[in-house]
């Protein structure tokens, strides 16, 4: 599996990590910015899952996730910010997030999502075939 | 032959706002409760006007939209060494960019925690992280700081909240 980070802090870039290595093999590419993962997505193969902040430099969560859907209607999106309003979360949605968690988070809370997440997204593309 | 007299008014002592209080007080324990498995203690707040923040490691969260100013998370250096170290998962030098990064994470979700309870339209700037003896922080000047000082097993830090809420904001 394949899952993109996109925070502007290495700290909780790497504390996704530590959590989500308990998935199974897992394959990370990050980012700090929305500007510097369009660079990686457009750079390989697709990802399987992305997590993404909404404040960053440069390009915020919200604009990343707003450019990646004009091309990828598919791949799994989860917003990992301290953005709480129900305002934000239902513009992240209307954007095409998937899944939202609210930080601060613990390790299970964020598996329990990545995992919601992956599997309603796997039954989208049995029902689309 | 008449006297005049220059009558100075007495500058109004700064005023606290309690609903600031309570969103920064319940996000702080939050935070350090969810993240490194801390409880925080909570000591009396007050207002200050010393530029200087309380401590010597300070991440700043910037407030716009219908809030406008700052909020400083202010530790002991010892104290934001044990908790970056918690939060991180292992030892941090001080002054080295993973130490300023975790830091200033910590104030993003201190503030952003807290932001929800202070305006629809309120955004939060990305952190900045500022470390050493004797630094300023510039201020709003029409509005106190207020100063929530906290302990923890870690060691002590405090919230320093210098904020106002724009006409109209509700």
């Amino acid at each position: 599996m394949k899952i993109l980070l996109v925070d502007d802090s290495r700290t909780m870039r790497n504390i996704q990590k530590k959590s989500l290595e308990t998935l199974g093999t897992v394959e990370f590419a990050e980012a700090g910015d929305g500007v510097e993962a369009l660079t990686v997505i457009a750079g390989g193969a697709p990802f399987d899952l992305m997590l993404v902040d909404w404040n960053m430099p440069n390009m915020n969560g919200l604009s990343l996730v707003t450019k990646v859907r004009e091309k990828d209607k598919t791949t799994p999106i989860i917003m990992v910010t301290t953005e709480a309003e129900k305002q934000r979360v239902i513009d992240a949605i209307k954007a095409g997030v998937n899944n939202y968690v609210i930080k601060p988070f613990t390790p299970p809370q964020l598996i329990e999502k990545v995992n919601a997440t992956l599997a309603k997204s796997k039954a989208a593309v049995a029902v689309a075939a | 032959m008449t006297q005049s007299a220059t009558v100075t008014a007495a500058k109004p002592a700064p005023v606290l706002d309690p609903k600031l209080i309570v969103p920064f007080v319940q996000s702080v324990r939050n935070v350090f409760q969810t993240m490194v498995n801390l409880e925080t203690t909570v000591e009396r707040p007050h207002v200050k006007c010393d530029p200087c923040p309380s401590y010597d490691v300070s991440g700043i969260i910037g407030f716009h939209g219908d809030v406008v100013g700052n909020v400083v998370i202010s530790f002991q250096m010892s104290a934001a060494t044990k908790l970056v170290a918690a939060f991180a998962g292992m030892e941090l030098e001080p002054g080295t960019a993973d130490f300023t990064d975790a830091v200033g994470e910590l104030a993003n979700m201190i503030a952003g925690g807290a932001k929800k309870h202070l305006g629809n339209a309120a955004s939060i700037t990305v952190p900045s992280v500022i470390i050493g003896k004797g630094h300023q922080i510039a201020r709003l000047s029409d509005v106190p700081c207020l100063v929530i000082p906290c302990t923890t097993a870690a060691g002590d830090f405090a919230v320093e909240i210098n904020v106002k809420k724009l006409n109209g904001s509700k």
